[in-house]
């Protein structure tokens, strides 16, 4: 059976066997929790407690009055230590919340759904708000926000993402085999409140205890969904692709997959959907892949939000001695952590050590222009020539070149054979263009 | 792009006093000399450094080197071919071109200070692809001279590596045949020598046994064909490199399979050669050469696999490929037909050489979700 994929991309070796069998150990409670404020795409959180507060578990500790925000919960309960500047693990330092653990664990739930079915749509995205729920494949992105689309946006089709293409990362697959029924459940509930009946769950073919787990209980519980396997490529995961290889619908230039009527969420949010819904849990902890060669013991581990990257090493048999990069996320996209306490947020599907040579000591060749990039970029760009441009800060041709279409998934400077840092420059002149624009935008008015 | 990781003082101690719970803090402040427990530890430490890098963290194992020695590797067959084919002297012509090669090269990177890149294999590659295409009996000190020049002119004065437009090795032998016009057609026969229409044509005709034209010279001044056999082994009068099909043919495919070649540069350049002088053929069979004979004699062959898919001086989209073979196929042939040489490959390629950045400008792909924009507005 041919499966289906997108067009072009590349096949990373995905080093899922690391924790691809490892089921999902729950981690003892962390000590010291450190909440960012901001774990979300939109409006920062303002703090709602303050040092010397006692909180309990799933208590909101942090909101913010705009519609595109997640509120936070504070997912020990304990005491507000402090609000500080701290390391986050995007690779800044940001207020965060610091709660140590203090007495026996108290949970402050949300509002209780008796059926989902009959509860209004306007009442169940106020929950999932609440819950503060965002995309938790690493884009972050307010769930609630995505689930309510414009009224002139007809959407007729949901996709689950079990993609999960990034090498290494397996909490994904790991969370479809164990918890395979509220994954459902929680598309059921989002497809509810969306309205749509076509319900597709795209799974890479490298995962199929996972795919076979979810389709044996697809056909147990009567849903109308449909299991497409897919053929192992990355960058799959990214939506626009995704939403291409289930359904072979382009998503145009500068619109989002609701403009071709398609709604995709992750199978980890899937799960959060129906913990919120049906057990009326906020959103305190995920399922993160602690592995790589770096690692004694790979592990699959459901943590508290807050955990500081430290603890979870030493659940995991601690590190080696010889690991020179550590990452948050896969390889492709992830972020090189520069201190082991930055917490476990919303966003971490994986944190990531690794031994071996590493990328920036292989040495730099001119670009010889064999057009690798060309052939691997998924979004159809050129990216020898944005790179170029950016390093000429040639800011109107990279428009004119389709500069803001790249999604960085990194494929172009994985291939590149005089290993040319593409994407980074490619960030860079996309930094520019937009500092340019809001520029232009400023003296315009 | 690399920032290694620098954690300030503070926090360095304070954690490491931190981690080491079982020892005393002035034990911890000492420890600094000693390898600590904790791997971790050394993260936040300045002597041994975790790397804080943007992603991506991996890499594919495609390297230029690597790309430049399998080009080499896949040149061997023909090389090896010529040695046979011609004896010691293309042995000679090949080590003085990839030898004089090198030296220019590192003579122009100690001049530019440019750093030495001699290694990185595009030097030895360009003088061997020099050597390939020159005659058996051209003289010693030409070669080296021309080797020179490809780097020099061809390669170096444009930024080195990557920044040359036209295929340095054919720009090379462009300035040879210009300064050495007799030299460079002189032609010798191979050393194989054995009995067929071809050699006994040409050394029946010839008063010295020893050279004798190339086929395509043999068709054009004088209207007589080759037959295949000798054109696919090579026992045939030519350049060093050009002369047996088969082992050409063998490193272009693998090539090709590789991915260090596009496929679609030899299948284009080669297909619209044959499509084109194939209808010429079926018009007028007496007046003009047949295809197969067309796509074997010459040059054509190496061209096709080694020169014109020589990833600096070609298209990188696919559109810009398929014009790009397609327009030196109907140069090559305008040339061996009409023009005024015999052969025309290494022109076809310069030419078609120098459309180059206009052809990448104008087949740009649309991105991913363009079309249907257009569609929408329309």
């Amino acid at each position: 059976m041919k499966l289906s994929t997108f067009k072009k991309g590349l096949h990373p070796e995905d080093y899922k066997y690391f924790s691809q069998g490892q089921a999902i150990e729950t981690l003892p409670l962390p000590d010291d929790v450190y909440l960012p404020l901001q774990q979300h795409i939109g409006t920062p959180c303002e703090p709602l407690v303050k040092k010397g507060d006692r909180v309990k578990t799933g208590q909101i500790i942090a909101d913010s009055s705009s519609y595109v925000s997640a509120p936070v919960h504070a997912s020990i309960t304990g005491v507000v230590k402090d609000i500080e500047k701290y390391y986050h693990p995007l690779g800044m330092r940001a207020t965060m919340i610091h709660i140590r653990r203090e007495g026996e664990e108290a949970w402050e739930l949300l509002e209780k759904i008796r059926d989902w079915k009959w509860t209004p749509k306007e009442k169940l995205l106020e929950t999932i708000r609440k819950a503060g729920i965002v995309g938790l494949g690493g884009a972050t992105f307010p769930t609630h926000v995505k689930l309510n689309p414009p009224d002139d946006k007809a959407i007729d089709s949901f996709i689950l993402n079990g993609v999960e293409c990034e090498p290494y990362l397996t909490a994904d697959d790991r969370l479809m085999i164990e918890q395979s029924d509220k994954i459902l459940l929680g598309m059921a509930i989002m497809m509810h409140i969306l309205d749509v009946q076509k319900g597709y769950i795209g799974i890479e073919n490298n995962k199929p205890e996972a795919i076979a787990r979810m389709q044996k209980r697809v056909v147990e519980l009567g849903y109308p969904f449909k299991v497409v396997p897919l053929k192992v490529k990355y960058p799959q995961g990214a939506e626009k692709m995704l939403i291409y290889s289930v359904l072979k619908r382009k998503v145009p230039y500068s619109k989002l997959p609701m403009d071709v009527g398609v709604v995709v969420n992750n199978v980890a949010t899937a799960f959060a959907v129906a913990e919120a819904v049906t057990e009326a849990k906020p959103l305190v902890q995920r399922v993160i892949t602690v592995t790589g060669d770096g690692v004694n013991q790979p592990k699959n581990l459901m943590v508290r939000l807050g955990t500081p990257f430290k603890n979870l090493f030493d659940a995991c048999g601690n590190v080696k001695d010889e690991v020179n990069r550590i990452f948050m996320g896969g390889p492709m996209m992830g972020m090189t952590q520069y201190h082991l306490e930055s917490p476990v947020v919303k966003g971490s599907s994986g944190i990531v050590a690794v031994t071996g040579e590493l990328v920036e000591e292989l040495s730099t060749f001119p670009c010889i222009r064999c057009g690798a990039c060309v052939r691997t970029c998924p979004m159809n760009l050129m990216p020898l020539r944005l790179s170029k441009l950016s390093q000429e800060k040639q800011t109107d041709k990279l428009e004119s070149f389709g500069v803001m279409n790249c999604i960085e998934c990194g494929s172009c400077a994985f291939v590149c054979p005089a290993n040319i840092p593409l994407v980074q420059w490619i960030r860079v002149g996309k930094i520019r263009l937009r500092e340019r624009n809001a520029r232009k935008a400023k003296e315009r008015s | 792009m690399t920032e290694k990781n620098q954690i300030p003082e503070e926090k360095k101690e304070g954690t490491a006093a931190e981690a080491v719970t079982e020892n005393t803090p002035a034990a911890a402040e000492s420890e600094a000399a000693k390898p600590k427990k904790d791997p971790r530890n050394r993260l936040f430490r300045s002597d041994r450094m975790t790397i804080v890098a943007p992603a991506p963290h991996a890499k594919g194992r495609n390297s230029v080197p690597r790309i430049m020695y399998t080009v080499i590797a896949a040149l061997l067959p023909a090389a090896v071919m010529s040695i046979l084919l011609f004896g010691t002297k293309a042995m000679v012509t090949l080590m003085v071109a990839v030898f004089a090669a090198m030296v220019a090269e590192f003579a122009c990177n100690k001049i530019m200070k440019t750093g030495i890149t001699v290694d990185d294999g595009s030097a030895i590659l360009t003088g061997l692809l020099l050597a390939l295409t020159l005659p058996p009996t051209f003289p010693i000190a030409g070669t080296a001279l021309g080797a020179v020049v490809v780097i020099v002119f061809g390669k170096q004065v444009f930024g080195g590596l990557g920044a040359n437009i036209f295929n340095p090795a054919l720009l090379g032998r462009a300035f040879l045949q210009a300064s050495f016009p007799v030299k460079i057609t002189t032609w010798t026969l191979p050393a194989l020598g054995g009995s067929n229409a071809y050699y006994d044509l040409v050394t029946s005709k010839a008063v010295d046994t020893v050279t004798g034209a190339t086929p395509l010279g043999l068709m054009k001044f004088e209207g007589i064909g080759t037959h295949l056999k000798p054109l696919l082994f090579g026992n045939i009068g030519g350049c060093l490199g050009e002369t047996s099909a088969i082992a050409i043919l063998i490193g272009g495919l693998v090539l090709v399979i590789l991915k260090y070649a596009d496929w679609r540069i030899p299948l284009s350049y080669i297909g619209t050669v044959f499509l084109f002088s194939g209808a010429l053929w079926l018009i007028d069979p007496a007046a003009y050469p047949d295809p197969l004979f067309m796509i074997l004699s010459g040059g054509l062959m190496l061209g096709a696999f080694f020169m014109a898919t020589d990833m600096v001086t070609s298209p990188v989209t696919p559109a810009g490929t398929w014009i790009y073979g397609i327009g030196m196929g109907v140069i090559l042939v305008v040339i061996r037909i009409w023009g005024g040489l015999p052969e025309g490959v290494m022109y076809s390629i310069l030419f078609m050489n120098g459309l180059v950045p206009l052809l990448n400008r104008w087949t740009r792909p649309k991105y991913f979700g363009e079309i249907q924009e257009e569609k929408k507005k329309s």
